[in-house]
């Protein structure tokens, strides 16, 4: 911005007496900004002060609630719901390192391998966002329903025996147990993986795989020290973008879930909702988002992205 | 070769160019611009703010209850109300009741089905309500429940009887005196619910079902069992199963049906606590038994001929959705004549052939007769008096109550 203050005065001789060159450029970013910055203000910083508030207020609905900086709320809270928390994090985690396992060799293939059928395969992963969220996991509830094909060939093959014994499903059914739950999350929040992954993926310059060639690296070689470590900040910013909703989730849990797969989500919403405990309500969203906030913090300070996201 | 691309910098390049975009006098990182308006928003909302933004009693609406009564100059009147819950005709864009209310009395009927849920609309309308605003709403339609709640904090109007001959003459006699709303002051029963126990008969497989402790107890139905989110159905259910009366039950008594069920939902017994939704877990035989609403079994019945209902011995519950008038509707008087209008046998009888609810209009078998024989014979639609004798409301709490009751049912479903 320094270049323009200090460009060459211009040629034309129709203006020989101009006036100094307009300082631009130091308020215009602010200027900028301000319609951003109304909305954070209106949408996210005064909700976020209306609901601490909340969250550290007593009272009832028929009394009103009064702020009484009444701290023991989140003592209670945690203590009561720390079960739903770990799960929550649980879940979210495998849905993320699920999403990744799944998403990666799909970005890679539609970034390096899909020629002609880029455009296509990246519609086909785009394409269940037309459809609501709520819609397609009632339609995972088809698929697996416990008479469906999926279902009597996941016992024919004793899969589910397997996943019985380790705990992730209950008996000869898939519905309503945690592996539900994680399918579930897996299949919403598989396009947040494949995107950015792609769009990292895709920056990479395919003269630098034929440069590890010819420096006699073998494919493996060339994936685990070029492609991947090029591919890093795709990774993160698509871990964080799967956890962090995955982690706050309840549609998934509320539908493909039972009584013990609830997840820190429902229980806000059955407080807020159902019971009209607010003040509990509003300490666990702050505990989530302050959890959430810490665990993505450590990640991207490990992983040593701090400047690639 | 110089072949300058812009995102192709080297490393270095990179760091240099990051470093001049932070120490430059235009420098402003999305971090420090974070850092910045995090701490502009503490210290200037901060904590001050915090203590300012209690939420108000409820119940004290400033500048009394009801709005001016714009009914006379504007013909109009809006109605929210449950989906499916209103007589369409063949085209799916026309009710005929409504379309006749306006035909006779000239007043436009703005039909909105946004109730989805009681838990959800209340946290809906209840800012504006509390807040001693309109809610642009002049009818809604609320479980008895919530209905009594809205009725407790004040929030509902004063019906004028003068508007409602019909609605006071026909009112069926099992309606007449609910104890959170004696002599209907404030409320009229849209429709009457009857909780009963849904199955699916090939799911089930020759097991029979004929009672709550049938659901809780037959291993053979382990993790095929459903109840309901709506706690007073499915706590009211065990409640009968145990002999109890869910009128008049103590706390003990909400303890014991809550441990019965807390045993069954450890031992994997009861698969799930569903609101609507249980409708496609019993069609597909994922619940081989559940807690229903008749009204819906009764549809679900025409397209999968395996489901079907039983009354248990021990009884049924019965609830009703009710008509309410918010505080500071516009068109009270449009909306009193509305609810006057589904008090007539006529109208009555065209609305409850179409929705299979249980209907609360006295008098109204005759016309249901002349649309459909079968309905009017339906001791679920026109209640006979074995039905009737057998059916139980749950008492109303005060607010006290419902609040433990709630959190106990909720730590129940898995919190």
């Amino acid at each position: 911005m320094s270049t323009l203050t200090e460009a060459p005065p211009p040629l034309s001789p129709t203006a020989p007496e101009k006036k100094p060159p307009r300082r631009r450029g130091r308020w215009t970013p602010y200027w900028l900004l301000l319609p951003g910055l109304l909305w954070l203000l209106v949408f996210f910083a005064l909700p976020m002060i209306y609901q601490a508030s909340t969250s550290v207020q007593t009272g009832s609905l028929e009394e009103g609630y009064k702020v009484t900086w009444h701290f023991a709320t989140y003592w209670d809270a945690l203590s009561e719901y720390w079960p739903q928390f770990v799960r929550s994090v649980l879940y979210a985690a495998a849905a993320t390192i699920l999403c990744l396992v799944l998403g990666y060799p799909l970005a890679y293939l539609i970034a390096f391998r899909a020629g002609r059928w880029r455009n296509l395969i990246m519609i086909l992963v785009i394409a269940p966002f037309f459809t609501s969220f709520l819609i397609r996991t009632l339609a995972w509830k088809t698929i697996l329903a416990d008479g469906g094909p999926v279902v009597g060939a996941l016992n024919t093959l004793h899969v589910l025996d397997v996943t019985s014994w380790l705990g992730w499903t209950a008996g000869d059914r898939v519905l309503a147990t945690p592996l539900a739950v994680v399918c579930g999350l897996t299949y919403n929040f598989l396009p947040f993986m494949i995107l950015p992954l792609y769009t990292s993926l895709e920056r990479i310059d395919g003269r630098l795989h034929e440069a590890a060639g010819d420096l006699y690296a073998r494919p493996i070689t060339t994936f685990r020290k070029v492609t991947f470590p090029l591919s890093m900040p795709g990774v993160v910013s698509g871990t964080l973008l799967t956890f962090i909703p995955a982690a706050g989730d309840y549609v998934n849990a509320e539908l493909l879930g039972s009584t013990d797969t609830r997840m820190i989500g429902n229980v806000i919403q059955t407080q807020f909702l159902r019971v009209l405990d607010y003040p509990t309500a509003a300490a666990l969203s702050f505990i989530l988002m302050a959890a959430i906030l810490f665990m993505v913090t450590f990640y991207i300070r490990r992983s040593g992205t701090e400047d690639l996201v | 070769m110089e072949q300058y691309e812009p995102d192709r910098l080297t490393p270095a390049q990179v760091a240099a160019m990051r470093r001049s975009l932070r120490n430059g006098r235009a420098a402003m990182t999305r971090r420090s611009l974070l850092r910045a308006s995090a701490g502009g928003a503490l210290t200037l909302g901060g904590l001050g703010a915090l203590s300012a933004c209690g939420i108000p009693a409820a119940g004290k609406t400033e500048g009394g209850t009801s709005a001016e009564d714009h009914s006379a100059e504007e013909k109009t009147v809006s109605f929210s109300n449950w989906t499916e819950y209103m007589d369409v005709d063949d085209s799916g864009k026309h009710h005929p009741t409504l379309e006749a209310f306006t035909r006779r009395t000239g007043i436009k009927v703005k039909y909105t089905e946004d109730i989805n849920d009681n838990n959800e609309f209340f946290g809906k309308i209840k800012p504006q309500l509390a807040a001693g605003q309109d809610t642009g709403r002049d009818i809604i339609v609320l479980t008895d429940w919530l209905a009594a709640r809205l009725i407790r904090l004040g929030w509902v109007q004063k019906l004028d009887p003068s508007n409602l001959p019909h609605a006071y003459a026909n009112l069926s006699s099992q309606f007449r005196s609910p104890d959170w709303d004696p002599g209907r002051a404030y409320s009229y029963p849209w429709q009457g619910i009857s909780t009963v126990i849904a199955y699916n008969k090939k799911a089930l497989d020759g097991v029979e079902v004929k009672s709550v402790s049938d659901m809780l107890d037959n291993p053979k139905l382990k993790g095929r069992v459903g109840f309901l989110t709506e706690m007073r159905d499915s706590v009211g259910m065990t409640l009968l199963d145990m002999g109890k009366d869910p009128g008049k039950f103590t706390d003990d008594d909400y303890d014991a049906a809550i441990a019965r069920l807390q045993k069954a939902v450890d031992g994997g017994q009861i698969r799930r606590f569903t609101g609507n939704d249980y409708t496609s877990d019993i069609t597909s035989g994922d619940f081989a038994a559940c807690i229903a609403w008749a009204g819906d079994v009764v549809q679900l019945k025409a397209d999968s001929p395996d489901v079907d209902f039983v009354i248990p011995d021990s009884g049924y519950m019965t609830s009703s959705d009710n008509l309410l008038i918010p505080n500071k509707a516009r068109h009270k008087t449009n909306a009193e004549r509305l609810i006057d209008y589904y008090y007539e046998p006529q109208p009555a009888a065209e609305l409850a052939a179409y929705i299979n609810y249980v209907c609360p209009v006295d008098g109204v078998q005759a016309e249901l007769a002349k649309i459909d024989e079968d309905a009017a014979n339906n001791p679920l639609i026109i209640p006979d008096q074995a039905m009737q004798a057998k059916s139980h409301a749950f008492r109303s709490l005060s607010a006290k109550e419902e609040t433990a009751y709630e959190a106990q049912f909720a730590k129940l479903t898995g919190a």
